[in-house]
C-alpha cells in the first residue's frame, strides 16, 4: 500500500468550473442502471402505445361518426404515450437528486463541488440534454410508427403537412420540460417518494379535480395544466378549443421548469445537507 | 491547516456546538474526541462546508470550503461510511468524482489498490460489507492526493488488521507534512494513532492539548477524558439543561 504521490505541479491552475461539474454529472448518470430502464420504459411507451392506438383506427374507420373523423387528428391521437412517458422522464429528473439524498452521495457530491448553484445548473443542463435528445428521437420515433400503421381508409400526417413537424418537434420539447419539473420538484422536496407522488399530482390528479368544478373555471384551469398543454397545444395540428397556442404553451411550461429549478436551487444553497 | 473560530450550531432551542474555537496544525495526527451525540460530526460537516453555522467560521489553508479553487485536490474527507450510490460500481463512484476536480483517471485505480479494493472496483457499491465501504470512503477522500484529510470515525466498521492499516496510514500520511483531522469516541484507538487532542464534550471544547500532556493528568488517557468529560456533564446539568 505505497502512497503515490501527485507532484504539486500537476493540480492545474485556476479552479474547477462547469465543465468539470458537467462531466461528472454525465459520468454520474449513465453509470446508473436507473437511467437505462427508464429510457427503456420511454422508448416502450411512446413507439408502443403509438403503433398500439393507432392500428385500431383503419378497421374501425367505417364505425366512426362524421363528427369523430373531422375531429380525428392523426398526430395528436399518435402522441398517447406522452401520458406515460412523461411520467418516466420526470422519475428520471426526480431521481436526478433524490437518490443523492437517500444514499448520502449528495456529500460526497458537495464536498467535490460545494458551489450548489453551478451543481444544480449541470444536473439541470447534462440531465436535461439526455431528456431532450431522447425525447426528440423519441417524438419522431413515435410518429413515424405510429403513422406508418395508419392505412387507408384512415387519414395519416406526413411531416411536410402544416403544423405537424412543430408538433413533433414540441412533444419532444414537451418530455425534456417534464423532466426538468422533475429535477426542480426533486430539489425542492429531496425525498424520492414524496416527488414523485407530487409530480403524478400535478400531471394526473390535478385535472381530475377541476373536472368537479363548474364549466368556466375548468376551461379556463385546464389549459395550464401540463397534460392538457401536451395534448391540446403542442402535439395538436387541428385547433382545440379553450387550449393556449403551441407557442404560449411551451412558454408556460418552460416557466414552471425555470421557477421550480431556481427555488430549488435557493433552497440547496440554504439547506443543511 | 483547519482553523475553527467561534463556530455555533444551533437546531431550534438545542444547541450542538457552542462557540467552538480551535486550530488543527499539519505534519500531525489531531485526534477529535468525544463522547457519541457530542457535536464532533457537526462540527465536521461544517468545516466542509454541508451545514451552515449559526454563528462562527472555519477555515481550510485561510479559506472557506465553498471557496476552494480544487475542493478534492485540497481537502478529502470521509463523513459517513455511505456516501456513494448503491447501484454504482467503485469504480464508477470514484471516476464521476474525480472528473469533478480534474483528476486523471488512473488515479482511480491507484486509491483502489492503496485501500486494498482493486479486485472489487467494478463490483457495486451497494453490495460491500460495512469494512469495504469504509475502505471506499477513505479511498474517496485520498483520491485527490490532498493535504488536509477530515475523518469522521474512520476505523468504524473495519477488522483489526484494518485498523492498524489506517493507523499506519494516517501517521504515515501526517508525516509527509499533511493536515489530519479524525474524529473518535475510542478513547484507546486515539492514544494509539493521535499527536494532538481536541475534545468536546456537549458542543463545548474541553481541551486542546496533545495526547502526552493529556495522559501525563491521569494514570491513563481514559482516565484523563472521562475527567474532563465529566466537567462538561456537570456544568451542563447545573447551568444550561433547560431545553
Amino acid at each position: 500500500m505505497t502512497q503515490i504521490q501527485l507532484t504539486a505541479a500537476s493540480t492545474p491552475r485556476g479552479h474547477y468550473g462547469f465543465s468539470q461539474v458537467a462531466r461528472m454529472e454525465w459520468a454520474k448518470l449513465r453509470s446508473l442502471r436507473s437511467t437505462t430502464w427508464i429510457l427503456l420504459i420511454l422508448a416502450a411507451g411512446m413507439i408502443g402505445l403509438a403503433i398500439l392506438l393507432l392500428s385500431q383506427y383503419p378497421s374501425n374507420w367505417a364505425h366512426m361518426t362524421a363528427a369523430e373523423r373531422a375531429s380525428f387528428d392523426p398526430t395528436e391521437t399518435g402522441f398517447v404515450g406522452l401520458a406515460l412517458g412523461q411520467l418516466a422522464v420526470g422519475v428520471l429528473g426526480v431521481l436526478t437528486i433524490t437518490s443523492e439524498y437517500s444514499s448520502g452521495m449528495i456529500r460526497a457530491t458537495l464536498s467535490a463541488v460545494p458551489r450548489r448553484g453551478m451543481l444544480l445548473t449541470a444536473k439541470a443542463v447534462v440531465t436535461g440534454a439526455l431528456m431532450l435528445a431522447a425525447g426528440e428521437v423519441l417524438a419522431f420515433g413515435a410518429f413515424l410508427a405510429g403513422q406508418a400503421v395508419l392505412a387507408a381508409p384512415a387519414p395519416h400526417a406526413t411531416l411536410g403537412q402544416p403544423g405537424v413537424l412543430r408538433a413533433v418537434l414540441l412533444a419532444g420539447a414537451y418530455l425534456w420540460l417534464i423532466g426538468l419539473i422533475g429535477l426542480g420538484l426533486g430539489t425542492v422536496i429531496r425525498h424520492t417518494a414524496g416527488a414523485i407522488g407530487t409530480l403524478v399530482g400535478v400531471v394526473f390528479v390535478l385535472p381530475l379535480i377541476t373536472l368537479a368544478m363548474p364549466d368556466s373555471i375548468q376551461h379556463t384551469a385546464t389549459q395550464f395544466f401540463p397534460e392538457a398543454i401536451a395534448e391540446n397545444s403542442l402535439t395538436a395540428v387541428k385547433p382545440v378549443a379553450y387550449s393556449l397556442t403551441p407557442w404560449a404553451g411551451l412558454g408556460m411550461l418552460g416557466l414552471y421548469a425555470a421557477a421550480l429549478l431556481v427555488i430549488g436551487g435557493w433552497l440547496l444553497a440554504r439547506r443543511d445537507a | 491547516m483547519i482553523e475553527v473560530s467561534g463556530l455555533t450550531k444551533r437546531y431550534g432551542s438545542l444547541e450542538a456546538v457552542h462557540d467552538l474555537s480551535f486550530e488543527v496544525l499539519p505534519g500531525s495526527v489531531t485526534g477529535f474526541l468525544g463522547a457519541n451525540g457530542s457535536g464532533k460530526s457537526t462540527t465536521m460537516r461544517m468545516i466542509m462546508g454541508l451545514d451552515f453555522p449559526s454563528a462562527g467560521q472555519a477555515r481550510i489553508g485561510g479559506r472557506a470550503y465553498r471557496d476552494l479553487r480544487w475542493p478534492l485536490r485540497e481537502v478529502g474527507a470521509l463523513l459517513e461510511t455511505r456516501a456513494f450510490h448503491p447501484g454504482r460500481r467503485a469504480e464508477q463512484h470514484l471516476l464521476a468524482l474525480a472528473a469533478s476536480n480534474g483528476i486523471p483517471r488512473r488515479r482511480v485505480s491507484e486509491v483502489l489498490g492503496m485501500v486494498g479494493l482493486a479486485d472489487a472496483a467494478r463490483r457495486r457499491a451497494g453490495k460491500f460489507s460495512l469494512g469495504m465501504a469504509q475502505r471506499l470512503g477513505i479511498a474517496s477522500a485520498l483520491l485527490g492526493d490532498p493535504g488536509v484529510l477530515i475523518l469522521d470515525e474512520p476505523v468504524n466498521g473495519l477488522d483489526p488488521e484494518g485498523i492498524r492499516w489506517i493507523r499506519t496510514l494516517l501517521r504515515s500520511l501526517a508525516a509527509e507534512g499533511r493536515t489530519i483531522f479524525v474524529s473518535s469516541h475510542l478513547i484507546s484507538e486515539m492514544a494509539l494513532t493521535a499527536d494532538r487532542l481536541i475534545v468536546i464534550g456537549q458542543g463545548r471544547l474541553l481541551a486542546q492539548t496533545t495526547v502526552a500532556e493529556l495522559s501525563a493528568r491521569a494514570p491513563s488517557l481514559e482516565e484523563a477524558f472521562f475527567f474532563l468529560t465529566a466537567g462538561s456533564a456537570e456544568y451542563i446539568t447545573g447551568e444550561a439543561r433547560t431545553s
